[in-house]
């Protein structure tokens, strides 16, 4: 008898849809669309503004019960003006009381003041910081795609070569080596020793000064990228619509551009989400490392001061953001693979 | 008659983890203008790695040595570039299971036309119109919709009749359909076979049918080989091997078609036993455990292709004897 083919190419997909509430309907009709769509957003909002919630509330809590206030290093301060100081801030009510206070403004968009940065609100100094760390990731996210997709199309091409075994050695290494040690590894070698690049700082975004802090950032994204891009190149490779497309005479550059890449960044749409996440993350070290004016520099300044609202507020648009480019990376999904396209609309 | 596909002493193998598994063994025969080949054998007889092989698409841990020739050019082993020129134009395969074997991301018309513009050197535009008058001729409905629609979207023998226009685009010397009309219901069999009759009738290629089916060659083809464990056992025209089959094998294929008169109380004859392990071949006939006429003779010495009247081979020492 004929064995049972298990087509794990479109498992993936197919799963990962699953798991967002998709229906991937197999006779699906093409001729009427329908509002689909609309209701898959309103789903995923749905589930969005809970989860936000959640961050918000945990991450508010934690700061407060993390031991010393944002006052504790101003030395000589009279008690009475700290208390009033306190008092102002609303810091002196019951947490909880606290907790409803923030949680109304920030609802109105307001983050309130920086508790450190006097003169400041915390929605001021975003909007600082936040240019600086856009410009930053995307630079690094983009650099990681590219560099990571095409290390793994060219290991999967040349499977068990040698330029293979080199890609996947090199991205073990990259998986293995954390930012907080390929930044300060770079910074001397490139900046101290062969004097080639800025040791640090912004200028405004010079490329020269970019160069060290976007390879930091994206060197661990190109690692897991290239491993994912070259597995999904190898099943695709293996699936029986290329060896339809080789029966037609396509010559296997057309092959692989037309037959086989759409279906082999799948896996990688799911990673996506995660990537955005690593390297907000990874930019609050590369900041500090290559000292960089970001967002990232206020948290870790604000987190070490205990200055609650501008760590929250950086929280509220870090969280915002990574579940918005989650919610993108379905949209991608549908985009790649006709099936989702189809079944919202 | 001119031939058009001279197969000589084929040998594929796959290379496995610990053995090199015999897929097809020292197989020869040849195609003609415009004949239809019945080729018949269970899962694992090598009938569809045979013609993998002739078109260079063997998996990548397979490979294959001996002559199959094109015209007098020899297909193994021939570099990418010439087997590009002839596949998807003189020589078109149908492969078996249309979902997987269709690209899920793109639309059906553009897998059509990618062949005309690469062996045609049509405009895109031209291209469209060839594909739309192809999909009429299989009898696809409203083909101009139906261009734009994805693999997923369309039953299971509209992809079927999808993949044979695919393959007739160029108007092949050589048709290869394996499996066609497996995994579809019978009325959507039969338009599928109708489809390849009409192929066979009109135009000047050869098919070659690749099945377990017997029914189907009965109708279609003009000459059948039979196959076992990666051999031929035999060869015949269609009335021979029905009238009149030599090797038990063939016969025992034969008792176990069912029948409209089948009494549907009575088990039908199959043949005892399991085909033989690939990995582990007996010495003598594949097909000595599980025949009834088996000597002794039989596992020791494999039988070769005895020739017969009529263009007849049958690879059993019965013939020998008689």
């Amino acid at each position: 008898m004929k064995k049972p083919e298990i087509r794990t190419d479109w498992y993936r997909a197919h799963s990962t849809a699953m798991l967002y509430g998709l229906s991937i309907g197999h006779q699906a009709s093409t001729r009427q669309p329908n509002m689909n769509m609309f209701f898959f957003i309103l789903r995923r909002l749905g589930i969005a503004l809970p989860t936000l919630f959640i961050i918000v509330t945990a991450s508010f809590f934690l700061m407060h019960s993390a031991p010393g206030g944002p006052f504790d290093a101003e030395a000589n301060l009279e008690p009475e003006v700290l208390e009033n100081v306190i008092a102002a801030y609303n810091l002196d009510k019951p947490l909880l009381t606290q907790y409803w206070l923030y949680l109304r403004s920030a609802a109105r968009g307001d983050f309130g003041p920086s508790l450190v940065y006097k003169d400041f609100t915390a929605t001021e100094l975003i909007a600082v910081g936040l240019p600086v760390s856009i410009k930053l990731g995307l630079t690094a996210m983009l650099v990681a795609l590219l560099l990571g997709g095409i290390c793994g199309i060219v290991a999967a091409l040349r499977k068990n070569r040698l330029i293979d075994h080199l890609v996947m050695a090199l991205a073990m290494t990259g998986i293995a080596l954390p930012t907080f040690v390929i930044a300060p590894i770079l910074s001397l070698v490139f900046g101290l020793y062969l004097r080639l690049l800025p040791i640090a700082g912004w200028n405004d975004g010079a490329p020269a000064n970019m160069v060290l802090p976007v390879i930091a950032l994206a060197l661990p994204q190109i690692a897991i990228i290239a491993r994912l891009m070259r597995g999904g190149m190898l099943e695709v490779m293996n699936s029986q619509f290329v060896r339809t497309a080789r029966a037609k005479g396509l010559n296997e550059s057309r092959v692989v551009i037309h037959h086989v890449l759409k279906s082999a960044v799948i896996p990688l749409i799911g990673y996506l989400g995660p990537a955005v996440a690593g390297i907000m993350t990874g930019s609050l070290i590369v900041e500090m490392i290559f000292n960089l004016p970001g967002v990232g520099q206020y948290f870790v300044q604000g987190a070490l001061n205990r200055d609650y609202p501008l760590v929250m507020g950086i929280v509220i648009i870090y969280a915002s953001s990574i579940i918005l480019l989650n919610l993108l990376a379905d949209f991608v999904y549908g985009l790649l693979d006709p099936r989702v396209r189809r079944s919202y609309g | 008659m001119r031939t058009v596909v001279n197969c000589k002493n084929l040998n594929v193998r796959f290379r496995t983890d610990d053995s090199l598994l015999p897929a097809v063994s020292d197989l020869s025969f040849s195609l003609n203008a415009g004949e239809c080949l019945g080729v018949v054998g269970e899962s694992g007889s090598g009938k569809s790695q045979t013609f993998l092989a002739m078109l260079g698409l063997l998996a990548d841990n397979g490979a294959a040595t001996g002559s199959v020739t094109f015209h007098h050019q020899e297909l193994l082993h021939a570099p990418r570039k010439t087997l590009d020129t002839l596949r998807g134009n003189k020589l078109a395969m149908v492969f078996q299971d249309s979902l997987s074997a269709l690209t899920p991301t793109m639309r059906i018309g553009d897998q059509l036309a990618e062949v005309l513009v690469r062996h045609k050197g049509l405009s895109k535009a031209q291209a469209r119109s060839k594909v739309l008058a192809m999909l009429e001729i299989v009898s696809i409905p409203d083909a101009d919709h139906r261009y734009n629609s994805y693999p997923f979207e369309m039953s299971g023998g509209m992809r079927q009749r999808v993949m044979i226009a695919l393959a007739m685009l160029c108007s092949p010397e050589v048709l290869i359909a394996d499996e066609p009309t497996t995994a579809l219901d019978v009325t959507v069999q039969a338009q599928v076979l109708r489809l390849l009759d009409g192929l066979k009738r009109h135009t000047d290629t050869s098919i070659v049918l690749i099945t377990h089916d017997l029914a189907v060659v009965a109708g279609l083809c003009d000459r059948i080989m039979i196959m076992y464990a990666g051999r031929a056992v035999e060869f015949g025209s269609v009335r021979q091997i029905f009238e009149n089959p030599k090797h038990p094998y063939t016969m025992g294929l034969l008792r176990s078609v069912p029948g409209m008169a089948s009494d549907p109380d009575i088990d039908l004859p199959a043949i005892p036993g399991q085909p033989p392990n690939l990995e582990d071949l007996p010495d003598g006939c594949s097909f000595a455990a599980r025949c009834a006429y088996a000597m002794e003779r039989c596992t020791v010495e494999r039988p070769e292709l005895y020739r017969m009247n009529n263009n007849r081979q049958s690879a059993c020492h019965l013939e020998d004897i008689s």
